[in-house]
């Protein structure tokens, strides 16, 4: 039976998620290994492939072009997109400088343009279309935990 | 053994460094021999916090900035809450004192646990990853999930989860452990203990060496824990917390995101190998009786030892949580009632990268009018590019370009670098 392929991803966040999916391993490492291959995830791979993935784990919001040009590529690179916590799903806390007041727009406003950053932050649905949402900053473990078992019902890999 | 013919030109790009905590690229550029060029970028996009944490709450304040880094959450809190109550001249109960050394340990078994075994051990075993593990390897992966498994509960049962954690209020907790259930929780911190010995030996024997003398820097008390303390150096300087900032110097590193530190004009280091050169004596008896060998491989200039001092303070972190959970009740306590008033607290704690700092200038109804918070890894960016100069250029005799790339990214890895942490920051005066 063909494993489930997997691509874990963050961008502009806090990268909590990805703490608590290493959390997840402590329990699910086991059934998981049988079941899913970690084809791309950086945190615990030197080596990671993009292509061909069934399942990309997005978490973070996009603060440039080039991450939004990464997050295309991903898409394109997957057959289902999952977008992690609240960063990915609202833009928040990571967008919160689209809500700064004038003053404080005026004062970062060098570095938005030092670091060619977009000048507002996004969530994943404003870049790309987004199959499923794990909710919770961080992500809720009990619907990360279904949307993993749906993907390997879907995937016909149990 | 094979002689490699010795590297006169070449160029190093290391994009997206893997295992660390956050997004780094590295450039190294050599030129007739010499390493001309080491260029650490911390390529997170910057989240602006130092700014948005203006005009907001006190109330909400520790919640907001423990969203600048998901691994080490609870450090932010707790020391964001430290530098509050300074301002406002609270004095937490003896309760919450030690509840707050039970969060912070908890903190150091889990984020430890997942750098020493997760990050850094397949470096020790020539392998990409721990998923490619086997044979007797393949312990140290169960070792590593049992041991993050019970940080994070002694996480979760003290301050209520192991990332953003709810509990750790400004005077208090909003909810206090059940006795019962922290004292049940003795047999595994015990059991997770005896599984350390197994890669303590592994790091111990392991080795790698990237030697380079510099100034290490930390919050030392007499109590190894984590959380009070005075500002120590390699050369015995002493300082109060309260004027940590006025020795750093504020240093722009024009391709990165983030802004690296001097401390009295030099670089320096910060972390746990910090911690045990300066302050080892002070760790609990017990990790002090069987820990002896592993111990007098300090003081060391070797930063590959930060990772084996990691893993000796995960065993002082067990050591003394169990000596407070099996030495105390826990009953349940109001958290202090205060008033806002107008002030500036300073807050200096080690988080598992090292010395974080707080400063929060706060108004009459407890809002923050500024703030400035000084992480772990920007305090190390600048040291981390020099030690990977010297590194280069001592192997540009003796090893390929791959090997030496590889060599790079274990040694960035050694230092544990928290990216998230450094991008947080902004400071207007900044060009």
């Amino acid at each position: 039976m063909a494993k489930l392929k997997i691509g874990w991803f963050s961008f502009s966040c806090c990268e909590d998620s990805t703490i608590i999916f290493t959390e997840l391993l402590n329990d699910h490492f086991e059934e998981w290994s049988k079941l899913i291959d970690f084809q791309h995830v950086r945190v615990l791979k030197g080596k990671n492939k993009l292509e061909g993935l069934d399942v990309a784990f997005v978490e973070g919001a996009i603060a440039n072009a080039e991450d939004a040009k990464k997050l295309k590529d991903i898409r394109k690179n997957c057959k289902k997109l999952v977008a992690i916590g609240s960063c990915a799903i609202n833009g928040m806390p990571s967008a919160q400088r689209n809500q700064f007041d004038p003053k404080r727009k005026k004062e970062i406003e060098f570095l938005i343009k030092k670091f060619h950053l977009a000048k507002k932050v996004r969530n994943l649905e404003q870049v790309i279309k987004v199959d499923e949402k794990v909710p919770g900053c961080p992500m809720n473990e009990s619907v990360f935990l279904s949307v993993v078992e749906k993907c390997l019902k879907e995937f016909k890999v149990i | 053994m094979k002689k490699t013919k010795q590297i006169k030109k070449v160029d190093i790009s290391i994009q997206n460094i893997s295992k660390i905590e956050g997004h780094a690229d590295l450039g190294v550029k050599v030129r007739n021999g010499e390493v001309k060029e080491v260029k650490l970028k911390f390529t997170e996009n910057k989240r602006f916090f130092t700014k948005a944490i203006e005009g907001c709450s006190i109330d909400t304040l520790p919640q907001s900035v423990s969203r600048i880094c998901g691994t080490c959450s609870i450090a932010h809190i707790l020391c964001c809450i430290k530098a509050i109550e300074h301002a406002l001249d609270i004095t937490p109960s003896p309760q919450t004192q030690l509840l707050r050394k039970l969060t912070i340990y908890g903190l150091m078994i889990r984020d430890h646990a997942l750098h020493v075994y997760l990050f850094s051990l397949p470096d020790i075993f020539n392998k990409a990853s721990v998923l490619d593990f086997t044979g007797d390897e393949l312990h140290f992966l169960k070792d590593a999930f049992d041991i993050k498994r019970v940080g994070n509960k002694l996480s979760t049962l003290v301050a209520g989860r192991a990332v953003h954690a709810p509990y750790p209020l400004v005077g208090g907790y909003a909810s206090i452990p059940d006795d019962k259930e922290l004292k049940s929780l003795i047999p595994e911190l015990k059991s997770i203990r005896d599984k350390l010995f197994s890669v303590l030996d592994v790091y111990y024997k392991a080795k790698i060496d990237y030697t380079r003398k510099t100034n290490f820097v930390a919050l030392v008390g007499d109590e190894f824990n984590f959380l009070e303390g005075d500002i120590k150096d390699t050369a015995d300087l002493n300082i109060s917390e309260k004027k940590y900032d006025s020795y750093l110097t504020k240093t722009v590193i024009p391709y990165s995101q983030a802004v690296g530190y001097k401390f009295q004009g030099d670089t320096y280091m910060v972390g746990a190998l910090s911690r045990l050169n300066l302050n080892k004596n002070a760790m609990h008896k017990n990790t002090l009786r069987s820990m002896k060998k592993y111990l007098e491989i300090f003081p060391s200039d070797n930063i590959f030892h930060n990772i084996l001092a990691q893993a000796i303070e995960i065993v002082h972190a067990i050591d003394h949580s169990i000596e407070i959970i099996e030495n105390n009740s826990f009953v349940p306590e109001e958290p202090i009632h205060f008033q806002y008033k107008e002030g500036e607290g300073i807050g200096v704690i080690e988080a598992p990268r090292g010395i974080l700092f707080y400063r929060l200038s706060l108004d009459k109804n407890g809002v923050v009018k500024n703030g400035n918070i000084v992480t772990p890894t920007q305090q190390n960016q600048i040291n981390m590019e020099l030690d990977i100069k010297e590194m280069v250029q001592k192997n540009l005799k003796s090893l390929s370009k791959e090997q030496i790339q590889y060599e790079i990214e274990k040694l960035i890895r050694a230092y544990d670098p928290c990216i998230s942490c450094s991008t947080h920051f902004l400071k207007v005066n900044w060009i």
